[in-house]
């Protein structure tokens, strides 16, 4: 798990018009600067936004990325919803670190 | 001289990048609220609006997290977010790099601040602005304490951080505004979003506005976290322009649970002494 780099290579896509441009146009390459596991990079790539909440990306970062890929608001917590129900709890990070679940 | 003005309000996103979503009378409510405490701002003539806020991973990351942040720019932009999404359009903002820069050299006597001359302004500033400072007309200096990624700054030094930065503004020659943006309770981007703590929130509000700094800072982030979840942490804002206005009481304009906006909407203002 490398969940510091998932989150950091979200923040750069948010805030950073040229790593937007890169993901579009040379996907390997950007995921390639960052350190991340075969899980992670799945992850990203399908835009599996419900599983990379229960990896313990920050919904501040996370949401974003819904966007960028075309969540609505709704398709984006029905996803999250929905990774709890198949996933479990929420696995690292702040939401994992407290309540250890994640969700009420 | 002291501070001509000083209030809190909500930042969500939702409450312009989803106001459709909303009820049209309690939201009509809210923006009412939110242009009389622009109105009042702009009656009160500042020269410069220190806007103290918990921005979400737009400028600063957990590569270099610092727990203060000033900015210290001639302008900054914003939002940083999809103008859509967030329902604001893209602009410049006005600052007062002279005047940052000042009011930064006399924190660090007595806290290790950072300063940025780069900030592009994320929901967190930019939904207060577009209630407060629609045109854009006032310098704004921003202040931003760390809420979102742990570990976070004591409340009790949050309260202290605003107590001097008050100070400092009250010993200056300019018309200082001060408005701090968070919380109150909220579950922001989460399986929970919409979820608020009505009661949690009334409990802190009463807090703030009796401006109680023992009952202020007296939450464990833990047990800010259980009831009042990670947005709660943005309590932070509030309790630094306590801070600022040490003494004085605050007077509530609005408060109201609005589930789609994520938080329990709230625009109060401090009743400085003169």
């Amino acid at each position: 798990m490398s969940l510091y780099y998932v989150q950091k290579l979200l923040y750069q896509l948010n805030r950073d018009p040229h790593t937007r441009s890169r993901y579009d146009s040379e996907l390997d390459a950007l995921l390639a600067d960052y350190d991340l596991d075969e899980k992670e990079l799945a992850a990203i790539r399908q835009a599996d936004i419900g599983l990379l909440y229960i990896m313990g990306v920050n919904g501040q970062l996370l949401m974003h990325y819904a966007a960028q890929r075309g969540f609505a608001w709704d398709e984006y917590i029905a996803a999250m919803r929905a990774a709890l129900a198949e996933h479990g709890d929420v696995r690292a990070g702040l939401y994992a670190t407290i309540d250890g679940k994640g969700a009420a | 001289m002291p501070l001509v003005f000083a209030g809190v309000v909500s930042h969500g996103p939702g409450i312009t990048g989803r106001y459709e979503q909303a009820d049209k009378e309690l939201r009509e409510a809210l923006y009412q609220k939110f242009y009389r405490l622009g109105a009042e701002l702009k009656e009160a003539r500042p020269d410069a609006l220190i806007v103290v806020a918990a921005e979400h991973f737009a400028n600063f990351f957990m590569d270099n997290m610092p727990a203060y942040a000033m900015g210290m720019a001639e302008y900054y932009e914003g939002p940083i977010e999809d103008e859509q999404w967030l329902g604001i359009k893209r602009r410049k903002i006005p600052g007062n790099a002279e005047l940052s820069g000042l009011i930064v050299e006399k924190l660090l006597r007595h806290f290790d601040l950072a300063y940025s001359q780069e900030w592009q302004f994320d929901h967190g500033i930019m939904v207060p602005l577009n209630f407060l400072t629609p045109e854009y007309d006032v310098p704004i200096i921003p202040v931003n304490i760390n809420c979102q990624g742990p570990p976070l700054t004591p409340l009790a030094r949050a309260y202290d951080f605003g107590r001097e930065l008050g100070r400092i503004c009250a010993a200056l020659p300019e018309r200082i505004a001060i408005v701090g943006t968070g919380g109150i309770s909220h579950w922001p981007a989460t399986p929970d979003s919409g979820r608020i703590n009505e009661p949690w929130d009334r409990e802190f509000l009463e807090r703030w506005l009796s401006n109680d700094r023992a009952a202020l800072t007296s939450y464990s982030d833990e047990e800010t976290y259980l009831a009042a979840g990670q947005g709660g942490f943005e309590i932070r804002t509030f309790i630094a322009v306590s801070g600022a206005t040490e003494g004085c009481t605050g007077e509530l304009y609005f408060y109201a649970p609005i589930p789609i906006f994520a938080v329990g909407c709230t625009v109060a203002r401090v009743n400085l002494p003169h």
